[in-house]
């Protein structure tokens, strides 16, 4: 008899402690308000990312299409998988000096880690971390992007 | 009883075989690509192997090739859920071996990540343990609370999972100016929703069933196998690395070490719970007196680190993670060597579970809090 009331018991004390569990979940049944889920493809226009968020390397340009990069090739040691590649050239300056400068500037977005290393080490901050995080593409090559625009050249008074 | 045990075992026909099961790489309960080849009788566990090297990338390998600072975002993506605390085992490594004193600022932000990482990585483990039990609910309301500490990182290191925000010598960035507003936003709002965990999952009678007296691992054997973190405390090991080698702003806060003696899962459990109010706590500690200055001190370009072995230890959550890099002088390391603190604790599943029910199991290998890449690395 004994064994039996505390057999009963259980059952009540395990109803008793569903129960409990249920007052959590029944409030936010109720409460829909108060959810905290997304609707993610239709809320794109009002998805704002952190200004720090890393999402590829991009390099900045004017309106004149002018950057800030000299093809030092710092960025290309500091990156820790070789996802960037530069390739430079040299040119004649009008006083008749030799000088080298960027002719690509390519990055392997497939292959990058994100991991802000070649942002930091760039002596003339020509590259920044973009906010895109949409990158599927249909064909993996489409994720190998040369930086520099075309035509683009750098900007008057950067130094090397 | 035992007549007709005898019976059975003795009769050719109705005789018990034991049989070998493979449990994984791919199943739900493993979190990642961990093969268990389980011996059982009946539903009964009588052996556990753990193979693992599914997803072994060579991490150690790696890290002979390159630089200091990139060493620090590899270990991101060993035990993910810790980065921050990975992250922080190199940089203080670097640090000790070129003997550099890092800003109090720096010291402050980094514990305070730290914390923000362990309650993370607590939540997390926590609605997975819920899951693995067949409580889905648990998930979601894990994982919305964790949001909340992602989108904190989010906004001060610029990543969610792999941060990447310790640098020799300091931080990466400056923390956001909204970051301790946010932080303290995140604590009054997490001290009203932990209550919630205990009322859904802990208080529950079949969860306690579950769980109590279940995968015993008495003190001994915790010290014998290296169970470190708060699986390791929960057998009654004092093992906390913030309380006897204390590293950054550790040595500022008080906080108290959780022990438990009961050595079961309900025992690992709680202990979880209740170092996540402590972690709270801590931070709550630090939020407000977070000091001035500079967050880096000025390293060289080409980080060289003296010819010799160097050894430093940082708690995550998940225990103990030592690295040990020997130097030839050179920029990249002659060798690494992690030590991690899941690769220890797994092996002392088979200690626990020998003797229960295969459902058990799954619970006990809950609450150990495998995190597959950091015991494959
Ligand atoms: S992006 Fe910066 S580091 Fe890279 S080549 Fe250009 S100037 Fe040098
Ligand atoms: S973010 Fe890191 S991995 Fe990506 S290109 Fe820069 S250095 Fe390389």
């Amino acid at each position: 008899m004994k064994s039996f009331i505390e057999y009963i018991g259980s059952i009540f004390k395990g109803i008793w402690t569903l129960l409990i569990g249920m007052k959590v979940t029944g409030k936010y049944f109720f409460t829909p308000w108060k959810n905290v889920t997304q609707q993610y493809p239709e809320n794109r226009d009002q998805l704002v990312m952190f200004e720090r968020f890393r999402g590829e390397v991009i390099m900045t340009h004017n309106e004149n299409n002018e950057h800030l990069c000299t093809g030092c090739g710092i960025c290309e040691i500091n990156c820790p998988n070789g996802s960037i590649e530069i390739i430079s050239k040299s040119i004649l300056t009008p006083d008749g000096k030799k000088k080298r400068i960027i002719d690509q500037h390519i990055y392997h977005l497939g292959m990058c880690t994100f991991c802000n290393l070649c942002v930091k080490a760039c002596p003339t901050g020509a590259i920044v971390m973009g906010q895109k995080f949409e990158h599927a593409v249909w064909d993996r090559s489409l994720l190998t992007k040369v930086l520099n625009q075309p035509g683009s050249k750098i900007e008057e008074g950067v130094k090397e | 009883m035992s007549e007709i045990r005898e019976i059975i075992l003795n009769s050719d026909r109705l005789a018990t075989d034991e049989y070998l099961v493979n449990m994984g790489p791919q199943h739900p309960s493993t979190h990642g690509v961990l093969r268990m080849l389980v011996r059982l009788e009946g539903e009964k566990v009588l052996n556990i192997e753990p193979h693992i090297g599914y997803i072994h990338s060579g991490i150690e390998k790696m890290c002979e090739a390159i630089s200091y600072p990139q060493i620090i975002h590899l270990t991101d993506r060993m035990d993910y859920l810790s980065a921050h605390m990975n992250n922080e085992a190199v940089a203080l490594c670097v640090e000790k071996a070129l003997q550099v004193e890092v800003p109090d600022r720096v010291n402050y932000i980094r514990t305070i990540m730290d914390e923000l990482s362990r309650l993370a990585s607590h939540q997390l483990w926590w609605c997975v343990m819920g899951m693995d039990l067949g409580a889905l609910t648990t998930f979601f309301y894990g994982l919305r609370d964790r949001e909340k500490i992602l989108d904190i990182f989010e906004e001060t290191c610029g990543a969610r999972l792999t941060v990447n925000y310790n640098l020799p010598g300091g931080v990466m960035f400056d923390i956001h100016p909204n970051f301790q507003k946010r932080v303290k936003d995140f604590v009054k709002y997490f001290r009203t929703k932990l209550p919630e965990y205990d009322q859904l999952l802990s208080g529950n009678v079949i969860f306690r069933e579950r769980t109590s007296g279940i995968g015993y691992l008495s003190p001994a054997d915790a010290i014998e196998y290296g169970v470190t973190g708060p699986s390791g405390r929960a057998s009654g090991f004092s093992c906390d690395l913030r309380k006897h080698q204390p590293y950054s702003a550790y040595p500022l806060v008080k906080f108290n070490e959780i022990l438990d003696h009961r050595c079961d899962t309900l025992a690992r459990y709680e202990v979880r719970i209740k170092e996540m109010y402590e972690s709270l706590s801590i931070i709550d500690q630090l939020i407000d007196n977070i000091p001035e200055g500079e967050y880096a001190v000025k390293m060289k370009g080409v980080i060289k680190l003296p010819e010799g072995e160097f050894f430093q230890r940082v708690e995550t959550a998940r225990g103990e993670f030592g690295v040990f890099v020997i130097s030839d002088g050179k920029k990249n390391p002659y060798r690494v060597k992690f030590r991690s603190p899941g690769f220890s604790n797994l092996f002392a599943l088979n200690k626990m579970a020998k003797g229960h029910k295969i459902a058990d199991l799954v619970a006990i290998m809950s609450t150990l809090d495998l995190v597959i890449p950091d015991i494959d690395r």
